[in-house]
């Protein structure tokens, strides 16, 4: 072809029919969109019920509540856990900061931080900041620069900021649990239910996950090792009545905390994403959602930034959990997380066992990562 | 993210558009955008390391193409050496040679072992197969009761020892085997529990339930949302057991899905399917040619030029570029070039090339439905109609509905749409007819509507 240009001529005579056809297609498409996205449609909520469905099963806490498997004394800590599996990058960073700084340590700061999912924009804001101080305070001893880089980390996180979890005025105090597909939301329900058994709090878990296959035994499964009540319905039944009617139970027993087990849902799918506002406005009929913490996979990566901006906007998410850090995974995500949308990090998902749930702290994260 | 992404490779492309040999300068330039769209897209640093390099390498023997811009050599560079890693075509399962032949699904926690075990049960299923699926996660709770319910959802039988005691998933897999064999079934497909890539005890339970069951496939479940730590769980899975392939699950959302080229990278192997949705009919084989262009968060522009470059004449081309930009494209004209554009494929699948369009609101079948219909109605006019669409009355609409076979509604979407979009494409190609291609605001689908 004669001229650069061509292609794109051919490309936008293409587009037009295209453009027509894809319109066209997309308007008529649109009633269609519930056929479109995979999963069927929930009934309508009753939202005004004011009895527990007859459908509502319970299922009673066991009489004894299990041992603690682990002597939490003799638990590793976080740390020690943490940098077991890290000891390579740490080694790398050492290596890097043992000579003056050049190019090449810069680089391998901003490879460590991306290497921990913090994002190539972040860390490359982090690696010019720091730059920026080395230089201005002729600073040269490396130990120096990495106790500045931790500094720099740590300061990401606003450490003034409670990180527990809250407790409303009235009985049951709920904590909704959102997030995407197999993050941990269902196993952090139940290590929190034990968590908040063992310091003598009556739980309620509701089974609003009426999708996914044994979503609802395996929450039970949890009820039942932690000494939390189980209230469910049918597999399909609506998760929002689901909610209600667990919000009832719970109140007319005056227990203290409800639980509420969502399913796992991608953020792009509008549909799923309007289900769970619906369960939380259901909620609100009667009561408060006091937390509504969007459970994070500490193996994902940028895509976590996505979730949480459509989580907030559909759930209106108080806090992250951060799951998965027994891995080699580091979770920066979460991070920029708390450092763009000003959510912050509330607890750590070390493990899959019960006690595996710790409350997270900025400064021994980011030691972790650096350590 | 995505959007700016896109827009920011043709930038780059458009601003390279003199020809000749690529210089060093624009070279780096362009590498520059990769790296940062790779990292974006979740690659591993290690592996995006390794691809730039060898795309430099590519960049710097390559032979020069006169018929290319130096942006499209580019394009075809990296193309050709994401290819390379990712492969050509979709590679399927191993035929294995005397049944059952056994399929063990591994990988971490939550990353979609069991509902990819029920997924590929059914479409073994609708094969005319005969599999059966062993339950051998002995660890997550309730996890045997949610494969015996994918079992009797898509009508597969489960082999599960839900009153055996202890965390014997060897012996489990090893019985399902023997019974799978005595039944005669065709298919055994093993799920197994999740695990740590860094848990010592739990890979060697993997390599203890893989040396009972002898599997002909090992299949490495990713979640396509996975960060940077691809590579290392990749690495270590590799290390325990002898990984055939990769199933890259919940690429139903928006993640651009590094994790499928890390994962390739490091092992070698195929990614066999992609899973696309929590229901069961919800697995795809795997097209490496479209996760290509995901990950690099553009269209397949080449394949996309080269097609087109072989069915549009370029006199005509030019001619009708000319009436685009004045507004005079006709009904007759977008017939013509409808017929053009037909030559170069399904319309789902030149759509998909587009960057920005491979994720659309609509299915590709709807797409390439609609296609018959718009001829029929644009057919059912007049030539002077055609080139003329103010004259189409009510009457003369409903007369063209009749003929077509369609509503009268429909007639008059058509009418509205095409004027719409003729008054678009003038603003697009408008300025001094160099106007970049770029969707209207608007027609960017929203993210994650399919892959
Ligand atoms: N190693 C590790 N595994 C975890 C952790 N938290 C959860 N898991 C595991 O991750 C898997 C998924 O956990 P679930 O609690 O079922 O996840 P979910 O978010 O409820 O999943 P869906 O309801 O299907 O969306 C299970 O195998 C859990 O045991 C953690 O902190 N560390
Ligand atoms: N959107 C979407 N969700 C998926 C896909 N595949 C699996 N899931 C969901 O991901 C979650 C975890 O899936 P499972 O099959 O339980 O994962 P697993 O790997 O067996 O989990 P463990 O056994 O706990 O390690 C569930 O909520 C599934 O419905 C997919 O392709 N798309
Ligand atoms: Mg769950
Ligand atoms: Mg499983």
């Amino acid at each position: 072809m004669p001229d650069g240009m061509l292609p794109e001529l051919l490309i936008a005579l293409g587009l037009v029919v295209l453009v027509v056809v894809v319109v066209f297609v997309a308007r008529r498409g649109s009633q269609r969109d519930a056929d479109v996205l995979d999963r069927p449609e929930t009934t309508k909520a009753p939202v005004t019920r004011t009895e527990v469905e007859p459908e509502t099963i319970v299922e009673p806490p066991p009489d004894v509540v299990e041992e603690v498997e682990v002597e939490p004394a003799l638990r590793p800590s976080l740390r020690e856990r943490l940098t077991k599996s890290r000891r390579f990058i740490t080694g790398r960073l050492a290596d890097a900061l043992g000579q003056t700084p050049d190019e090449e340590t810069w680089e391998d700061v901003e490879a460590v931080l991306i290497q921990a999912d913090i994002g190539v924009a972040t860390a490359t804001r982090i690696v010019d900041d720091l730059r920026e101080q080395v230089r201005e305070r002729k600073i040269k001893d490396p130990s120096e620069i990495m106790a500045l880089l931790n500094e720099e980390l740590v300061s990401l996180f606003d450490t003034e900021k409670p990180r527990d979890l809250t407790y409303s005025d009235d009985r049951p105090t709920v904590w909704l649990i959102v997030g995407v597909n197999g993050t941990g939301k269902t196993t952090t329900i139940g290590k929190l239910a034990s968590t908040l058994s063992r310091d003598g709090k009556s739980v309620a878990l509701a089974a609003a996950d009426t999708f996914r296959a044994a979503a609802d035994e395996q929450l039970g499964a949890w009820g039942e090792r932690s000494g939390a009540q189980l209230v469910k319905h049918q597999p399909g039944a609506d998760p929002g009545a689901v909610a209600f009617d667990a919000y009832k139970f719970a109140k007319a027993r005056e227990l203290d905390v409800l639980l509420v087990d969502t399913a796992g849902r991608l953020h792009t799918k509008t549909p799923l994403m309007d289900e769970l506002s619906k369960v939380r406005r259901v909620i609100e009929k009667e009561g408060t959602v006091q937390e509504s913490l969007l459970v994070i996979d500490a193996t994902g990566g940028q895509n976590g930034l996505n979730q949480a901006k459509e989580f907030a906007r559909a759930a209106g998410v108080t806090g992250v959990v951060l799951t998965k850090l027994d891995g080699t995974a580091k979770g920066g995500i979460a991070l920029t997380i708390e450092d763009d949308l000003d959510i912050p990090i509330k607890l750590i998902g070390v493990g899959e066992g019960i006690e595996d749930l710790e409350p997270f702290d900025p400064k021994a994260y980011v030691d972790a990562i650096l350590a | 993210m995505f959007d700016s992404l896109s827009n920011r490779l043709d930038d780059i492309f458009t601003r390279l558009k003199s020809r000749g040999r690529l210089s060093e300068k624009q070279v780096d330039e362009v590498l520059r955008e990769i790296r940062l769209a790779l990292l974006e897209a979740d690659v591993s640093l290690k592996v995006v390391k390794a691809f730039v390099k060898d795309v430099r390498e590519r960049a710097d023997g390559a032979e020069i193409h006169k018929s290319l811009t130096p942006a499209q050599q580019v394009i075809k560079i990296v193309n050709q050496a994401l290819i390379d890693i990712l492969g050509e075509a979709n590679v399927g399962l191993e035929v294995g040679s005397r049944p059952p032949r056994v399929i063990l699904m591994a990988g971490l926690q939550g990353s979609g072992k069991t509902t990819a075990s029920g997924k590929l049960a059914r479409l073994l299923k609708s094969q005319g197969r005969n599999p059966i699926l062993a339950a051998a996660d002995l660890r997550r709770p309730a996890a045997i009761r949610q494969l015996q319910l994918l079992g009797e959802q898509v009508g597969v039988p489960v082999h599960a020892e839900p009153d055996s005691p202890g965390h014997d998933a060897a012996g489990v897999a090893g019985r399902a085997l023997e019974y799978a064999r005595n039944e005669g079934y065709s298919d055994l497909i093993v799920d197994t529990a999740g695990r740590m890539h860094v848990d010592p005890e739990l890979m060697k339970e993997l390599g203890a339930v893989a040396h009972a069951v002898d599997p002909n496939e090992i299949l490495l479940v990713c979640d396509a949302m996975t960060g940077q730590d691809a590579v290392n769980v990749a690495e270590s899975f590799l290390e325990e057991v002898d990984v055939t392939g990769v199933v890259l699950t919940k690429l139903d959302g928006d993640a651009r899905g590094g994790a499928a080229l890390s994962m390739a990278f490091v092992t070698g192997r195929p990614i066999k399917f992609a899973g696309v949705g929590e229901k069961l009919g919800d697995l795809e084989p795997f097209h490496p040619d479209r996760m290509a262009s995901r990950i690099l968060g553009m269209g397949d522009v080449l394949t996309l030029i080269e097609k087109a470059e072989s069915v549009f004449d370029e006199a005509e081309a030019k001619k009708m570029e000319a009436k685009l930009r004045k507004a005079e494209f006709t009904f007759e004209d977008f017939l013509t070039q409808m017929q053009a554009l037909k030559k170069m494929g399904p319309m789902s699948q030149v759509l998909g090339m587009m960057p920005g369009m491979s994720k659309l609101p609509v299915a590709d079948d709807q797409i390439d439905n609609q296609m018959p219909r718009i001829e029929a109605i644009i057919r059912s006019m007049t030539i002077q109609e055609r080139n003329n669409p103010q004259v189409l009355n009510g009457s003369r609409r409903k007369r063209i509905a009749v003929g077509s076979g369609s509503s009268i509604q429909e007639v008059n979407k058509l009418v509205k749409q095409f004027d719409q979009v003729r008054k678009m494409m003038k603003a697009m190609s408008g300025g001094k007819g160099k106007g970049k291609m770029k969707l209207p605001k608007g027609m960017n689908p929203p993210p994650g509507m399919g892959f």
